[in-house]
């Protein structure tokens, strides 16, 4: 009877080992997708509780990528509940249109704001440019997570990287330009 | 590679996620290609400043502490339930309620039938009280009998009576008048009769008798050597037919 007393602690220790150091990916993903801090915390909170009931089936092989699916899956959820407008979001799917205002990183990295603006031009983005954004250029996961987190096929991740950069640099060019 | 094949697949060649024989045809393309190559110097350009410029936001230190204390909250309430808890509290909130009971229903000064059938009826109604009618469930009278051997210092006469209508359902372990007994329990179509037996003290041989307790029947007798009382819920007319039956078998 002890010795089975003894697994759950076991099991909390393991698991706050290996999966709470991963608590700044999950908030700064969670963060990025709703775009503010009280929902982010109540998510990542969540997907605690949750990959916390599921450590069970974790296989051990990356926890930061089997955290950040379950994040991502409980955002997703949430939005759908709350925000579902935000996963129905359509936009002109137009690569050319800025060629005739063209993307200048110059006049960008000018700006004493350059933080502010990106994050600005990122909250604009659909969900699923933001998704794959965060997971690429803040995260630094490569395709193949990507693919496992979002659900989707590795091509699928460079052309949604590919209209997610293009889309960027519109949301950039307008507002420096604005400035 | 055309400018048009090149679009979507510069941005792998920029995250270094293509084979090498695609990055050398992607090079080769940039090497020709004017408009590609400035289109890709602010791609990187971008990268740069969204990997430099955007803000990686770190879990605030309090939501860590909560979600640490949560979680350890949890892994402690895995721990304590396998064990049921309340299940334990109910066996002894209806201990407690029985001994109350007792407490406050035996009048000082009874006799020693009086006491049994008062610790009869505790058992009777603690067996139906707490689900544990019968720590061996079994039609089969060669099932239960022998289960009693070693935990108990004599060898119940145990008989079922299916075929009469009192089916045989188990039997259980109790303790009363200051020892182990056996309690054999008999169905009557909803109703649970227990038997209990235990050897009897003493050589007085000790008539068949009928009481009423709380709306039980109750019937005891001796026999063999052997104290019996029967008690159920069951109409006097069916638990004396009942008894009757042990009493032939026996």
């Amino acid at each position: 009877m002890w010795k089975e007393r003894n697994v759950p602690e076991q099991t909390v220790a393991r698991f706050e080992q290996v999966v709470l150091p991963h608590m700044d990916a999950a908030y700064n993903l969670a963060r990025w997708l709703t775009r503010n801090d009280h929902d982010a915390e109540d998510l990542v909170q969540e997907s605690y509780l949750r990959a916390f009931k599921f450590f069970g089936s974790f296989q051990g092989a990356n926890a930061r990528g089997w955290l950040l699916t379950i994040v991502r899956n409980t955002c997703y959820t949430w939005f759908r509940e709350n925000r579902p407008q935000e996963l129905t979001t359509s936009f002109d799917e137009n690569i050319h249109s800025t060629e005739a205002d063209p993307f200048d990183p110059e006049k960008l990295l000018l700006q004493s704001e350059s933080g502010q603006l990106i994050k600005q031009a990122m909250e604009e983005l659909p969900l699923e440019f933001r998704e794959v954004l965060t997971l690429r250029e803040l995260e630094g996961l490569s395709y193949k997570e990507i693919a496992v987190i979002a659900g989707i096929p590795p091509g699928t991740v460079m052309s949604r990287l590919a209209r997610a950069r293009s889309r960027l640099k519109q949301c950039l060019t307008k507002l420096v330009n604005k400035e | 590679m055309n400018c048009t094949d090149i679009q979507v697949a510069i941005h792998g060649y920029m995250d270094g996620e293509l084979d090498p024989l695609r990055n050398l045809e992607i090079e080769q393309h940039l090497q020709h290609c004017a408009v590609c190559s400035q289109s890709y110097k602010a791609d990187q350009a971008l990268q740069t400043a969204v990997k430099t410029g955007a803000q990686y936001f770190p879990a605030p230190a309090d939501l860590r502490k909560r979600i640490q204390s949560s979680v350890r909250q949890v892994g402690k309430s895995q721990r304590t339930l396998p064990v049921m808890p309340w299940r334990w509290l109910a066996v002894a909130a209806s201990v407690v309620f029985v001994v109350i009971l007792a407490w406050a229903l035996i009048p000082r000064g009874l006799d020693a039938e009086q006491l049994v059938a008062q610790e009869v009826v505790s058992s009777h109604v603690r067996s139906l009280m707490v689900a544990h009618l019968a720590d061996v469930m079994s039609s089969d009278q060669h099932t239960v009998k022998p289960w009693f051997t070693g935990k108990l210092d004599f060898s119940p006469p145990v008989k079922d009576l299916s075929k009469e209508g009192f089916p045989l359902v188990g039997g259980r372990l109790d303790y009363l008048e200051n020892r182990p007994v056996a309690a054999l329990v008999y169905k009557r179509r909803n109703h649970v009769i227990n038997l209990i037996i235990w050897p009897s003290s003493h050589d007085t041989h000790v008539k068949t008798k009928a009481l009423a307790r709380q709306g039980y029947h109750l019937v005891h007798w001796s026999q063999a050597g052997m104290m019996y009382w029967a008690i159920s819920d069951l109409n006097d007319t069916e638990l004396q037919e009942f008894v009757r039956l042990v009493q032939a078998s026996s």
